[in-house]
């Protein structure tokens, strides 16, 4: 842990359950730098003993202003700043954006320009959910998943780079398409991926899910009632974790969701196995939507005709997508120039996060880094 | 005593069996998975005695492209300054005099020409910019240096070598980027 600590003493007989009388409560900073905050999130957490009696997330140290930068921007560029929220779903992200804007300007988007840009997004949850696998087994001690969710993950940063340009801010969004047609090499390679991530998900639920170890730590902890992830304006797996149905392509269908088959994936549980769980049966649904499309791209232009300067009709204009971590709504208040007059993101990591307290008061401190794992938060979505 | 809040993590009362208690049959298959690893094909590239092959399309760092015969395109127009996002790019123009034909392809040219690569954010909006065919994003990337000030390329960073001086360095330079189909010219 961090060493700065302080003692508060508790002259008032508040104490949790089961602790002594006036032994005080000792108040621990776990981050800004600390590995199982995946970031630079600064928690203070008041305790009692091993139990959390109290837990204060300081957000602001990767405050970039971006929603402000993007008031400078023009509808073109704006979009790929947004990349760095979330740089695990960047593509989602930007998605959100060429979408708010093809709205404003009631752009018909070419049938393969949309099935690219859900191929892409699907890739881009399943390496996403990779990540978060290998980096919350870490967060318990356990190291290997780490180095095999890399290992897979890896193949999709190289179908990335193959096709977008880069590996992790891919910048493949336009207003109105993508930015190139895709490699000749994608469909194939997009093929064996799913051959090879079918035969490794095996490997995974041996090594992780299927462990009595990782069960025992998971069950029963960060308990979330459905209720109480509605009031927290929890979304994506935390979410469905409680079984709240809250899958926006299954809500609200964007590009070509609606033709797609796929289960929207929910738990009742609402404990860290049960969010653990989501987004391991997740990944299968992201291939499954893959499986559908790969083959079937149509033919014809992959980015819609656009003037060479953009400029939204006076108005507001709201769309929401679901990102790896939820929901992400991009609002956009126009006064009819060529950059927007206020941008807003609602990220889904913000209000994961808020619930967090909610979530571990009162249990564990080893607790808490297997409900702040399941989280799957990052930070620069969170403080943008 | 009943908690007063659902905040409680139930504890399962059934007692383990004697196997799971051990936790070593858990351990056992994880480290059987593991060490079956030990035999199967490596997934690492040797990076950099072994590289992978670019794409086509691949955004790395900037270069100033020349045409045939080793005069500079750019002509200094600031299309890709106005379209880079993190308004990386500067540039100051300057007439053509008499007698540098040999040199820049238009009667204008960049005298200075700046790209911050620690602003720049690598989405390529310059390359699709640029009506001259002048900037390109090349498969160069990674460049490490002591000092900030450094990563602000200058031109003598950004030119390509001259193809009728140094053709093999020029041709490695353009890498397979500038050859892209589609490419408007």
């Amino acid at each position: 842990m961090y060493t700065e600590t302080q003692i508060v003493h508790n002259n008032t007989k508040t104490t949790v359950d089961g602790a002594l009388d006036g032994t005080g409560e000792m108040v621990i900073n776990v981050g800004p730098q600390h590995p199982a905050t995946h970031g630079v999130l600064h928690l203070v957490i008041t305790l009692n003993g091993e139990t959390i009696k109290k837990l204060e997330p300081h957000l602001g140290y990767i405050h970039r202003s971006i929603e402000k930068m993007c008031e400078s921007l023009s509808y073109r560029q704006f979009i790929y700043v947004t990349s760095r929220m979330d740089y695990l779903s960047s593509h989602i992200n930007n998605h959100a954006c060429a979408l708010t804007v093809e709205k404003g300007l009631q752009l018909e988007i070419p049938p393969r320009a949309q099935v690219i840009r859900v191929l892409m997004d699907e890739l881009t949850r399943i390496a996403s959910h990779e990540l978060w696998w290998g980096a919350m087994a870490m967060d318990l001690g356990a190291f290997t998943p780490f180095f095999y969710a890399f290992r897979e993950r890896e193949t999709i940063t190289d179908i990335m780079e193959e096709t977008c340009g880069a590996r992790l801010t891919m910048n493949y969004m336009v207003p109105g398409g993508v930015m190139y047609d895709i490699h000749p090499n994608f469909q194939r390679r997009v093929k064996d991926f799913i051959t090879l991530f079918k035969s490794k998900i095996d490997e995974y639920n041996d090594l992780v899910t299927g462990n009595i170890i990782f069960q025992n730590r998971m069950k029963g902890v960060g308990k979330l009632s459905a209720e109480d992830a509605i009031s927290f304006g929890c979304t994506g797996p935390v979410a469905r974790g409680s079984g709240v149905k809250s899958d926006i392509r299954k809500l609200f269908p964007y590009e070509v969701y609606d033709k797609v088959e796929f289960d929207e994936i929910l738990e009742t549980e609402g404990d860290s196995f049960a969010r653990y769980m989501v987004r391991i049966r997740e990944m299968h649904q992201s291939v499954r939507i893959i499986e559908q499309l790969i083959d079937n791209i149509p033919e014809g232009d992959f980015q819609a005709k656009t003037k060479a300067v953009l400029k939204l009709p006076k108005g507001e204009f709201y769309t929401r997508v679901e990102t790896a971590r939820g929901e992400l709504g991009v609002y956009i208040v126009s006064e009819g120039g060529t950059t927007p007059y206020r941008i807003k993101f609602r990220s889904p990591g913000f209000s994961n996060l808020s619930a967090l307290e909610h979530m571990v008061v009162g249990s564990k401190l080893g607790d808490l880094m297997a409900t702040m794992g399941t989280l799957d938060l990052v930070i620069p979505d969170i403080d943008r | 005593m009943p908690t007063l809040t659902n905040r409680a993590k139930p504890v399962d009362r059934r007692p383990m069996t004697m196997m799971e208690k051990m936790y070593l049959p858990a351990i056992a298959k994880g480290m059987g998975i593991t060490l079956k690893h030990f035999f199967t094909k490596k997934v690492t590239v040797q990076y950099p005695e072994e590289k992978r092959p670019f794409s086509p399309v691949f955004r790395g760092l900037h270069i100033l492209n020349r045409d045939e015969e080793g005069r500079e395109n750019c002509t200094a127009c600031g299309l890709c300054a106005v379209a880079c996002p993190a308004e990386a790019i500067t540039m100051e123009a300057a007439e053509r005099k008499e007698g540098e034909e040999h040199l820049y392809r238009e009667e204008k040219y960049a005298a200075k020409y700046e790209i911050n690569m620690l602003r720049c954010i690598f989405c390529g909006l310059c390359e699709e910019a640029c009506p001259k065919d002048a900037i390109y994003l090349s498969e160069t990337f990674a460049p490490s240096n002591y000092k900030r000030e450094t990563f602000i390329y200058g031109k003598s960073d950004l030119l390509i070598p001259d193809p009728k001086k140094e053709p093999e360095l020029y041709q490695q330079a353009l890498g397979s980027r500038a050859k892209r189909e589609g490419k408007k010219g």
